[in-house]
This record gives structure tokens, C-alpha cells and sequence, in this order.
């Protein structure tokens, strides 16, 4: 059985490597100072969409993502890993999404892609964390879930088993597609990139990644090979109710954000001399703090 | 190709009536494995109960297993609960997504409660998104703190009274944000094992227990997803309990280093944990890891043994009584929060920390 599978996947700041100008005085996040990378579960998901593609002949593999235009790169690197397609959801009214209005925005795509039988995803991404988009597009489009997925052992007769990790454990569930997985971080990592996939879509881009002024090789290149010009969808691509979309689609405000200031105690300062360890160990146990 | 037949329950208004005070209850939905309650589940009780007193309403619960009825109920009441709801039915244990949410869901647009609480755990963060997508409410997941407060919204010239604040780090745990959900209730938040801490309830509670049917809840199709095997193994450690933690990060360098810190945790009779950046080296289990998203622990003493103090690292070890910084680097932002800043390689200080122990013990 052919499957469609449908890989989500965020661009985001690569947080786990924050340097010393990532906030701004202001304390605000500078974007700008961290890299934008494929989100890390995702490329686990990825991989398991690419085995299961391996293993069902006639299968295909398309990653959908959201965000700016940048963001095309998301499907590009997937492209490169052996996706066959991928829609950029790009569009101003998505801004300021939370994980209610995300996962709106996604469910009207897969919903405009159709027939979709297994969406697979990262369990969370690493910008916040929440692990929420997953589930709310199952939910979103009626669909079972499957969260903290560490592999997809099969799919067979409609139904794919999976095994999963819980807390203090693992459980193997079987479930009926189609069906919404999410891949914790504990799955097989991603294949790396296939040279000659890089050579044949380097230079696939969505629209709004291209510069207004076109040279004139490049045009003909797009028009000769369909293959580079990359789905970008709008709101209204996806026939999306505006008010569902973005900051207006998103029960949750941000109340107040602020740098992390601690607030520093009055600290002893200790030489790594046998001395002072010797007198530390000494006052702790005086003191019972140790016993 | 519409979007008519989407699921976003446009039939779910804000529910104006669950604002303010006098309004509906506080809820937590209680997690079991077979019929034990989560700590978590406990701990959450206890924070729930706090809220509910705070706003001057009652303090709900919610259970679903299979074969609990007569086997929960006391691990749940004395954490002050005026109303427990128990769902006792097949297919209901081990836990599966949409058996739960429909519980959830239904109950909720039944009882309409204005916060709703539940673990961080692997099922509370299947189940609370879910439920938040029905009910289109929103959730703030792995908080670290809950407080009652004030929100005004200059642009539409409203100000709420006595939303839940849910306070949590953001972006990798660089930032910290408070997020409230103004007009739709359940206000939902989860929370880690450990971050709140679990007391039996000295106030009186009304304890009253409800078995509602089943079948008048959850659709027989919620139950075609099936766990084929369960297998949970009890907590190798005991991390979260430890008197005494010694913390490992990057600064370790090794393996091998970490086994300095095991023989002086051992010493010590405490635990040995380690920051995301130790895990993710390698150097130590993933089950062990202290932070936002991992453990969180408040012991007498922390020994952070070259570890330079993320922000997500701190928010699982900042509430321990005495700490100990053991770093070469004398700035290393973790120094700032010690009681005791040693500055030395962990290779040279460890093992005169146990040394030194062993001489001064006896």
C-alpha cells in the first residue's frame, strides 16, 4: 500500500546555542543573533517518513512548514534528504500565531493537500517547547495521535504500529491511519543530505524568496524545470478564516516577558587548594549540612 | 476543498459566567499508572487547592482507569478536593488519547471550571493539547509558576481580574513569560514532576466522589487506537527526592568524569544528576537530567560540578537550599546563585571533596 505522508517541520532559532548577543539590551529576543535551523525533532520525523517511503514503493514524502519566506529553506532540506515535495504556508495574517492558530493553519493545509494518511512531526520544537501543535492538528482534522513516537516498526492493513516511549517506559499501540505521529528525539537521526538531490534542488525556492529583480538565467531555469518553484500558500490558498489564523486566532496572550535577572546571593569564593576544600567539608559538616 | 468539516468547535463560546471570583471550579486532572496516582498529579492537587482558596472556589478532580473505583480515592481527597469525578471503565487504562480527551471535553462543557491543571508528563502533554484544540481554549504547557493575578488589555480598554498567570521559561529558557488567557476558560496549564510541592490538605474539603457512566461520555470509536504492550519500570534513582544532588555539566568533559561524581554522590548518600548539555554529550542518562525539561529537584545541598548555568538548567535546581559551584571559570553565571564558589577544575576539586569528607567524618 502507497502511503501519503506529510512531514511537519519549523524553521527556528537555534536556541542551544545562544551566544552573549541573543537578547537584546531591552531584553527582547534578537533573532537576528541566532541561526535558523531544520528543528531538530523534525528531522527525526523526517527520517521516518523517508523509511516508510522505502518501504511502501509509490509512496511520497512532502514537508510542510510555516513561516517566512526563509522558511523555504525548511523544504529544501528536506528535498535534499529525499522528499519529493513541500508548501511553504507564508502569509502575514499567520504572524503571532500561538499553538491554537499553528495548528489551525496547518490542519486547513493537510485538509487542501487531502487524502494525506500518516502527518508526522517533530514532539516539540526547541523555540518553545510545547509539544501542543501535534496533538491540536489531530484534533483539528479528527484524527488519531500517536505522541512520543520512536518508530514507526510498520504499516499494514490501514493501521500503523508504533512504538513509543512514556514516562519511565516504552508501549507499543497500534492505530488506524489515518494518523497525526509525533517523534520524540530519542528516534533514528536523519539520513544526511544526497549530493546529487542537493545539485538537482539548490536552487528550488518558493516565490517570495526570489529577488524582485530576476535575472534572466535564472528565470528561464524556473520556467524550463517546474520542479524549482516551490509551493507557498496564503490564507487564502488554504481558504483559512482569518479569524482563526494568527495573533486574532490565538486564545493566549503574552502577559509580560523579561530576561532572566537572578538575584545574587552573597557567595563564599574557595580556592581549589586542599585548604579550603578541607575547611568547607569541616563548616558543612559543623553546620549539618552534610551529614 | 473547504474548511467547513474542520474540527474547531465554533460551538464552544468564551464563557463570560467562568470569570471572576464566585465562578466555577479549579480542576486537576488526577494521572494513574494502573491504580496508583502520580506525584505529579498530587503536587498539583496541592497548587490547585491554593488557587481555589485564592479565588473562593471549590477545588475538582478528574480520574479515569480501569478498575480504580475504591482504589484512588485516598490518594486524591486529602489533597483538599471538594469533588472528584471517577471514570472507572474498559479501555480506559493504559491511557490512550481520545478515550481521555473525550472525558475531558464533555465533563468540562458539563462543569465549565476556569483553570484546568494536569502533569507535564508524557500524557499530559498528549491529552492537554487536545483537549485545548476542543474546547478551543488555550494552554500553556510546562509551567513553572501559577499565580492569580490582573490582566488589562490596552487595546480593547478591558482589564480581567483574577486570571491565572502561567509563568514559564521561553526560547530554550532565555526569557521567562507570563501568558494568560483572557476570554476562554478552561485556562489550562501543565506542569512538571517537582516544580510544586505536594502537602496533605489541612483545611476541610467537602471530599465528595462521583462515578459518572462512562459510555455517556466517551464515543465507542474514541477506543480504535490499541496498546499492544505497557511496559513501565520503576525510577531507577531517586533524583527527585535526593537530599543531596551532585550536579554534573559540560565542564565534566567526559564519561569518566562523571564516575568522580557518582563515587562522591556516594559518599554523600545522594544522587547524581546532569545538565542538558552533559545529556545530550552523552556523559549521562537522558532520566536524569535537571532542568526545565527534565527534573526538577530541591535538595539541602546542590553541587553543580562545571556547570555554567543555563537559565533552563537553573529553573530545575534554583530553589536548593545550599549551593555549591564547582567551575574554572570564575564568572560562569551559575556562581552568582551559590552560597559556596569554588574555583577549580572539577578533575582537581571532586576528588578532594571526597577526600576530605572521608577524613572529616569519621
Amino acid at each position: 500500500m502507497s502511503l501519503k505522508i506529510v512531514v511537519l517541520a519549523k524553521q527556528v532559532p537555534d536556541t542551544r546555542n545562544v551566544g552573549p548577543d541573543a537578547m537584546t539590551p531591552e531584553g527582547t529576543v534578537n533573532r537576528a543573533a541566532l541561526p535558523a535551523i531544520f528543528n531538530p525533532e523534525d528531522m527525526n520525523a523526517l527520517e521516518q517518513a523517508l523509511r516508510l517511503k522505502e518501504q511502501h514503493p509509490g509512496s511520497t514524502v512532502g514537508v510542510l512548514t510555516m513561516g517566512p519566506p526563509r522558511a523555504g529553506e525548511i523544504i529544501r532540506q528536506g528535498l535534499y534528504r529525499g522528499a519529493d515535495t513541500g508548501w511553504l504556508l507564508t502569509d502575514r495574517l499567520f504572524a503571532g500565531a500561538d499553538t491554537l492558530a499553528t495548528s489551525y493553519a496547518l490542519a486547513t493545509a493537510i485538509q487542501k493537500i487531502g487524502n494525506v494518511d500518516i502527518v508526522i512531526g517533530g514532539r516539540q520544537a526547541i523555540d518553545g517547547d510545547t509539544a501542543q501543535v501535534g496533538p491540536q492538528v489531530a484534533q483539528k482534522l479528527g484524527l488519531n495521535q500517536v505522541t512520543y513516537a520512536e518508530e514507526i516498526l510498520k504499516v499494514e492493513n490501514g493501521k500503523a504500529l508504533i512504538r513509543r516511549v512514556i514516562d519511565g517506559g516504552v508501549e507499543t499501540v497500534e492505530a488506524p491511519l489515518p494518523v497525526v505521529v509525533t517523534v520524540n528525539g530519542s528516534a533514528a537521526p536523519c539520513r544526511p543530505q544526497d549530493a546529487r538531490r542537493v545539485m538537482k534542488y539548490k536552487y528550488a525556492t518558493c516565490p517570495m524568496e526570489r529577488p524582485a529583480e530576476q535575472d534572466e538565467r535564472m528565470e528561464k531555469l524556473y520556467a524550463e524545470r517546474p520542479y524549482l518553484t516551490l509551493n507557498q500558500w496564503s490564507v487564502a490558498d488554504v481558504d483559512g478564516d482569518p479569524q482563526q489564523c494568527g495573533l486574532a486566532g490565538s486564545p493566549t496572550k503574552v502577559k509580560a516577558v523579561k530576561n532572566i535577572a537572578f538575584q545574587a546571593k552573597e557567595s563564599q569564593t574557595l580556592t581549589s587548594s586542599d585548604e579550603d576544600i578541607n575547611g568547607l567539608i569541616k563548616e558543612l559538616l559543623e553546620e549539618k549540612i552534610i551529614g | 476543498m473547504n474548511t467547513g468539516n474542520l474540527q474547531t468547535s465554533s460551538q464552544t463560546t468564551p464563557l463570560s459566567a467562568g470569570r471572576g471570583a464566585g465562578g466555577e471550579a479549579v480542576f486537576v486532572y488526577v494521572e494513574i499508572e494502573a491504580t496508583t496516582v502520580a506525584e505529579v498529579s498530587q503536587e498539583l492537587l496541592t497548587k490547585g487547592r491554593k488557587l481555589a482558596n485564592e479565588l473562593g472556589v471549590e477545588l475538582h478532580a478528574v480520574v479515569a482507569g480501569t478498575g480504580i473505583k475504591s482504589q484512588v480515592e485516598d490518594q486524591i481527597l486529602p489533597y483538599g478536593v471538594d469533588k472528584l469525578f471517577v471514570f472507572d471503565g474498559e479501555g480506559l487504562f493504559p491511557y490512550t488519547s481520545a478515550p481521555h480527551t473525550d472525558i475531558l471535553v464533555n465533563l468540562f462543557k458539563e462543569e465549565k471550571p476556569q483553570i484546568c491543571l494536569m502533569g507535564a508528563t508524557v500524557i499530559g502533554r498528549d491529552l492537554g493539547p487536545r483537549v485545548s484544540s476542543s474546547l478551543t481554549s488555550g494552554l500553556t504547557a510546562d509551567c513553572t509558576e501559577l499565580e492569580i493575578g490582573e490582566y488589562e488589555d490596552k487595546k480593547a480598554g478591558k482589564v480581567y481580574k483574577n486570571l491565572l498567570y502561567q509563568i514559564r521559561p521561553a526560547f530554550g529558557g532565555n526569557i521567562v513569560a507570563t501568558i494568560v488567557n483572557p476570554d476562554h476558560r478552561p485556562q489550562m496549564a501543565t506542569v512538571r514532576s517537582g516544580v510544586m510541592q505536594k502537602a496533605l490538605y489541612e483545611g476541610s474539603a467537602k471530599g465528595e466522589v462521583v462515578y459518572p457512566e462512562v459510555s455517556k461520555y466517551v464515543s465507542p470509536e474514541a477506543y480504535v487506537v490499541k496498546v499492544l504492550d505497557h511496559h513501565v519500570e520503576a525510577a531507577k534513582h531517586n533524583l527527585k527526592g535526593a537530599p543531596i544532588v551532585v550536579a554534573g555539566g559540560y565542564g565534566v568533559g567526559s564519561k569518566e568524569g562523571f564516575e568522580q561524581l557518582f563515587q562522591l554522590a556516594k559518599v554523600l548518600h545522594g544522587e547524581v544528576g546532569g545538565s542538558r548539555a552533559a545529556v545530550d554529550a552523552g556523559w549521562i542518562d537522558h532520566d536524569r537530567q535537571i532542568g526545565q525539561t527534565g527534573v526538577t529537584v530541591h535538595p539541602k545541598v546542590y553541587i553543580a560540578c562545571g556547570i555554567s548555568g543555563q537559565i533552563q538548567h537553573i529553573a530545575g535546581m534554583q530553589d536548593s537550599n545550599i549551593i555549591i559551584s564547582v567551575n574554572s571559570d570564575p564568572d560562569a553565571p551559575i556562581n552568582k546563585i551559590a552560597d559556596y564558589v569554588i574555583t577549580g577544575t572539577v578533575e582537581e576539586v571532586v576528588p578532594k571533596l571526597i577526600k576530605y569528607y572521608k577524613q572529616n567524618s569519621k
